[in-house]
């Protein structure tokens, strides 16, 4: 296990670097950010002394190791458009997308395993179809769309909750709804293809003959091992969720981090929009990395391969 | 694919004996006829096709056409409407079934470059790396995790913020960027047909590696690429309609339905029609793309789905 959980940490370590040189690369490309630091109408001299100062005269291997440096002792700048500490700003929107994407996940469980379940005991009936239907529209409806389509229901029409901002609980209500659709219909196929290929096992059917009842069948012996796969999809999920919490936070206008990406891809604020991109590759890489130890931990095959 | 496919339906005609006689496998059309998410997928997609081709003939106005006195009005079953624009016209006095027309143009053209772009990529890093296994695996296998952990809105955004939004910005863009799944089920799919015995016969045989892999491997993973190249497609599509409607995708006057839904947001509180029209008609087209994804798998392989 050791040795597994070491190597596995490598590759996160290494995944991250990596993503660190591309974010870096990919900003750098976005234009000169002498010219960007100087601000419009700025002369050639203005220019160059901004180069000396701030060293973007150096080769780029230099810049990068330099960037990495500073970053890895917590400074990731200034931001441009913002002019506050680029770390105090996005420390400060981390809270919100943190709520949005657990209550997402939460809600996405919450929806998936029942319905994944169901649609595995009662598989080929009418139940199943339902459930299928639900995650095949789940898959079409565009995030953004779905969205508006709440907020004229529950907000214009019924007037139960506020349009956007994030103020209040009853913000979070819909990003909840909209965000943890989108991540409902992988993790139910799962569960339900899980669980079928489960409840055909030996397992089962000597429990079934040992006289348990089928409820404590499904859920005590069924359930418990078809979730094992889940938690490595749910992590793999709530990755995306962060990012897909860039449309959804811009649509509600919720004051998170993805807001805060939009605004500073708009800005050409690229300090900010590095620092996003960085902290948003680190959670993926540590959410995938803590599944993976988990399963490994659930799993002992896996340990070997 | 054809080949592989129809084979085993093919390869019967020879009446068995009475007494072992099974029943005649079903043709692939067969499979596809009584699949009714297949069929559904099929009806839709091909609704989209049809409405981009006939974009020409069937829309009742130019879909640029401004008349700024005619702003706004409702859809024909509304008292307002008229048949003169059967589906209202847009702030600027557009013809709105004319755009909505012309959007299915755009949303086909960006899932299927992307698809093809991202797909190319994809596949040959999947065969590669599963052919070759080993060193060059690790390599491919590292690419692919480091890819997944940036996400692909974030770094599309802001590549289309630097270079400026065009369609072919966005192609090239998201192409650059999805072959992960790709890369993802053909490496796996590839390390399965390669412990095969007719690949190791086609090896004895002095077969060269490019042979091997463009002539054996390929059309025996080609069913798995064929559906991952569909749902990616959708994907793609839902991408570019999330850009466009940010502001950093598809630019104006260009009618991509994600773009409409933008453009019609400041007015969606007394005219959501205009909000409804694009948005069914993307959720509808990925709908069907998807549909025929799922029934592919099933078709091709029908032991898959319990």
């Amino acid at each position: 296990m050791l040795a597994y959980a070491l190597k596995r940490l490598g590759l996160a370590i290494l995944v991250a670097l990596f993503v660190s040189a591309v974010a870096f690369a990919l900003l750098r490309l976005s234009g000169d950010p002498a010219l960007a630091i100087a601000g419009d109408g700025a002369r050639e001299a203005d220019i160059e002394l901004v180069r000396k100062t701030y060293g973007l005269d150096r080769p780029l291997a230099v810049q990068y190791l330099d960037w990495l440096a500073t970053m890895l002792k917590g400074d990731l700048g200034q931001s441009l458009y913002f002019k506050t500490d680029v770390w105090g700003l996005v420390a400060g929107k981390l809270p919100v997308t943190f709520i949005i994407g657990g209550l997402a996940i939460l809600f996405a469980l919450a929806l998936s395993i029942p319905l994944g379940v169901l649609a595995a005991v009662f598989a080929g009936t009418w139940l199943d179809r339902a459930a299928l239907v639900i995650a095949v529209v789940g898959q079409a409806l565009p995030t953004f769309f779905f969205a508006l389509v709440l907020m004229m229901l529950f907000s214009i029409n019924l007037r139960w909750l506020p349009v956007s901002g994030s103020d209040t609980w009853a913000h979070f209500v819909m990003p909840t709804i909209a965000l943890g659709y989108y991540v409902t219909p992988p993790i139910m196929r799962l569960v339900r293809a899980g669980m079928i290929e489960v409840l055909g096992s030996d397992y089962i059917r000597t429990a079934r003959a040992k006289g348990l009842s089928g409820t404590s069948v499904v859920l005590k012996h069924g359930l418990r091992n078809a979730v094992v796969p889940v938690v490595a999809l749910s992590a793999v999920q709530l990755g995306y969720l962060l990012g897909g919490s860039i449309v959804i936070e811009t649509v509600f206008a919720l004051d998170g981090l993805g807001y805060l990406a939009f605004q500073s891809i708009t800005h050409k604020d690229f300090p900010v929009t590095q620092a996003v991109l960085l902290l948003l590759a680190l959670i993926y890489v540590l959410l995938t990395l803590a599944a993976d130890l988990l399963n490994a931990f659930l799993d002992p095959r896996i340990r070997v391969a | 694919m054809d080949g592989t496919i129809t084979k085993p339906a093919a390869a019967t005609p020879a009446p068995l004996p009475a007494e072992t006689a099974l029943p005649r496998p079903p043709t692939v059309l067969q499979r596809v006829v009584s699949h009714p998410g297949l069929v559904a997928g099929l009806v839709l997609l091909g609704l989209c096709v049809g409405m981009a081709l006939l974009a020409p003939l069937a829309s009742p106005h130019d879909p640029y056409e401004q008349s700024l006195g005619q702003g706004l009005i409702p859809p024909v079953w509304y008292e307002k409407g008229s048949w003169a624009h059967p589906l209202g016209t847009d702030n600027l006095g557009r013809d709105y079934l004319s755009r909505v027309l012309y959007g299915a143009r755009i949303s086909l053209l960006i899932g299927v470059s992307v698809m093809l772009i991202s797909g190319l990529i994809g596949t040959v890093l999947g065969l590669v790396a599963g052919y070759f296994g080993g060193r060059t695996d690790l390599v491919v296998s590292f690419v692919i995790t480091a890819r997944l952990a940036m996400p692909v809105v974030l770094v599309a955004l802001a590549v289309v913020a630097m270079i400026g939004g065009s369609l072919l910005v966005v192609i090239l863009t998201l192409g650059l960027l999805k072959w992960d799944r790709f890369a993802v089920v053909m490496r796996s799919a590839t390390m399965q047909v390669r412990a095969l015995d007719y690949v190791a016969a086609a090896e004895a045989a002095g077969a060269g590696r490019l042979r091997v892999l463009a002539g054996e491997i390929l059309p025996n993973v080609f069913p798995h690429l064929i559906v991952v190249a569909t749902v990616e497609a959708g994907s793609a599509i839902l991408l570019e309609a999330a850009l466009s409607f940010l502001g950093l995708g598809v630019q104006p006057p260009l009618p991509s339905w994600g773009l409409m839904i933008a453009e019609a947001k400041s007015f969606m509180f007394f005219s959501f029609w205009l909000i409804a029209m694009p948005g069914t008609a993307l959720a509808a087209l990925v709908l069907g793309v998807n549909l025929v994804g799922d029934g592919l798998r099933d078709v091709f392989a029908p032991e898959g789905r319990a």
